[in-house]
């Protein structure tokens, strides 16, 4: 119960720090909203194919599904890895390490986190997609609810999966440097900048072991028309295999973050 | 800086004798590898005891802080805290405990006050928050993020964030660094006010006359070893405090002598005038620990492997 209660308490106090550090706001928060500009800017004269009733699909329509997975993976995995790395050498950890604050509490407060900004991220990006570049958005209630469970499935794995990777970097100040790389990299081979259909067949293959591919899978299967499916690589969107990957993943995460996390290197 | 109100009483753990140690460390040994940074270290501190650990850097007196906290295993030999082996301890067992460790630089996207009450929040009783926030006197800082501290006022942070807990024992690794001198006499108010409240203190300081204000006992390590344990006043032996007599005849003079006034009275009458520039010099808590150090046969150069 307390452990609960202490849990809540971080939430707030990690939703609180995170929206007053101004680098992770622009590149954990903003950064999908600011690629998505740019495409829906960029290529607003190309033609991203018909939906099925004959209208084109705009830029902005076809990067919306994209972009909504990238938040996930930026919210999830990269904001926590970094930020996790930057606190176990800044201090933070030592200290909290010291305190009576049960490991839990401190997960609770990460992952909470990780769900109101991610959350608040793609409310963010829906409203640009729709308000300001005029994207349809679906209005039959089970897109919203494949978009809830891939959204949600997604970002808490992705977070997890953040929490695992943390030990990676080995300074703080590296953090940045060891983790946006794979990010960014996992973001190319998914699907998220580039079409996958346009990736040869071998790197396909190698992006579908990983989440990514899936998440953004999950996303185009609420966002784009069902015609687009057929683009796939299976020709269908195959949305028991986004659950099936995606959870594989979150027990891979949950593990490995179980036994790799410590407060402080003991022996260090 | 105020001192802390004293109105609540200190917990009292019935499961815990008044007679028990609330630290106690027999042959405490620690190796990285083939380096060897404790060689067999024992003490005992008593409840309500202040206990200084001294020592050049890198002699290991943070290891044994952190074994004792709980954040390093020790190789050897035994250690208790507060009843339990700090390999062990479990979170009911760290709400007793306060620590202010050597550095923290963390990036602090927080208030004063926000800290100080989500702190507040992990411990079964807590201090209030406002009154610790004037005992180390940020009051007119309580609301300025903490990344936007001085040095000091970061370290009075740190500080407070180790006593919002009501500590049954608190750790202090050199807690004063970065402070000055009027901040460190308040400090040492603070100090004051938690050890007649109950607190029982372990301390390490590079400051001797820190040491000399605060503690009640010392001990002082060297490369690894404990070569001096005892009250303040009585540490490094009889012999470490024999006075000095110093005076001017033909140049400075001195003489180390038990019997001071029977030297001055014979040297008063063997010039026949006046003894000029004399002076009667008890040695301080530094003189007796540089003595204690150097004769120990090397003051280590070592680097600050675990220091």
């Amino acid at each position: 119960m307390r452990t609960l209660a202490l849990g809540s308490r971080r939430i707030g106090y990690e939703v609180r720090q995170y929206f007053r550090q101004g680098d992770t706001v622009f590149f954990t928060f903003l950064f999908p909203l600011v690629m998505l500009t740019i495409f829906a800017t960029a290529f607003s004269e190309t033609s991203f194919g018909t939906d099925d009733n004959g209208n084109e699909v705009s830029a902005a329509s076809f990067y919306l599904p994209a972009m909504l997975a990238a938040g996930v993976l930026l919210s999830g995995l990269q904001n926590m890895a970094v930020d996790i790395a930057v606190e176990k050498s800044d201090g933070t950890l030592k200290r909290l390490g010291g305190s009576p604050l049960p490991v839990f509490s401190y997960f609770m407060g990460k992952v909470g986190q990780v769900l109101v900004t991610g959350i608040l991220q793609a409310a963010a990006i829906l409203l640009l997609a729709a308000i300001v570049f005029d994207a349809p958005l679906p209005t039959e209630p089970e897109k919203w609810v494949t978009f809830a469970w891939v959204f949600l499935l997604g970002v808490v794995t992705s977070a997890i999966l953040g929490i695992a990777l943390s030990g990676l970097p080995r300074s703080g100040k590296s953090a940045t440097a060891v983790i946006i790389p794979i990010t960014l990299v996992l973001q190319f081979i998914s699907g998220v900048y580039l079409s996958f259909t346009q990736l040869p067949e071998w790197l396909q293959n190698i992006a579908s072991v990983f989440p990514l591919k899936w998440m953004a899978q999950g996303m185009r299967a609420v966002f784009l028309p069902d015609g687009y499916a057929s683009l796939e690589q299976n020709g269908s969107w195959d949305l028991p295999g986004v659950a099936l990957v995606t959870l594989l993943w979150l027990v891979v995460g949950l593990v490995a973050a179980r036994f790799t996390f410590r407060w402080i290197r003991k022996d260090g | 800086m105020r001192a802390l109100p004293l109105s609540r009483p200190t917990r009292h753990h019935g499961y815990m004798s008044t007679t028990e140690p609330v630290v106690s460390v027999r042959d405490l040994r620690k190796n990285y590898g083939a380096f060897t940074a404790l060689n067999g270290v024992s003490f005992e501190i008593e409840r309500g005891e202040t206990f200084a650990l001294l020592g050049p850097n890198g002699a290991g007196k943070s290891t044994t802080i952190e074994i004792l906290e709980g954040y390093r295993n020790r190789s050897g030999g035994e250690a208790r805290v507060l009843g339990t082996d700090p390999a062990a301890g479990g979170l009911a067992w760290k709400a007793r405990l306060g620590i202010v460790l050597q550095s923290s630089g963390e990036s602090g996207a927080i208030t004063v006050r926000e800290q100080l009450s989500h702190f507040a929040s992990f411990y079964p009783n807590p201090r209030s928050v406002d009154e610790v926030i004037a005992a180390v006197g940020l009051e007119s800082k309580q609301k300025t993020l903490i990344r936007n501290l001085s040095g000091g006022q970061k370290r009075r942070v740190d500080v407070a964030l180790g006593v919002i807990g009501r500590p049954e024992l608190l750790f202090l690794d050199e807690p004063t660094t970065g402070f000055d001198p009027e901040a460190r006499h308040q400090f040492w108010a603070l100090i004051r006010a938690l050890k007649s409240d109950g607190t029982t203190i372990l301390l390490t300081t590079h400051y001797l006359d820190e040491a000399a204000q605060l503690s009640d006992r010392a001990g002082v390590i060297s490369d690894g070893r404990l070569i001096g344990l005892g009250a303040i006043d009585e540490i490094g032996g009889a012999d470490a405090r024999v006075p000095i007599v110093r005076w001017l005849e033909g140049g400075v003079r001195e003489e180390r002598t038990a019997e001071p006034g029977t030297f001055i009275a014979s040297l008063q009458s063997r010039l026949g005038v006046e003894v000029p520039g004399l002076e009667i010099i008890r040695p301080s808590l530094e003189d007796v620990y540089l003595g204690m150090v150097s004769s120990a046969g090397k003051v280590s150069t070592r680097s600050e492997v675990g220091a």
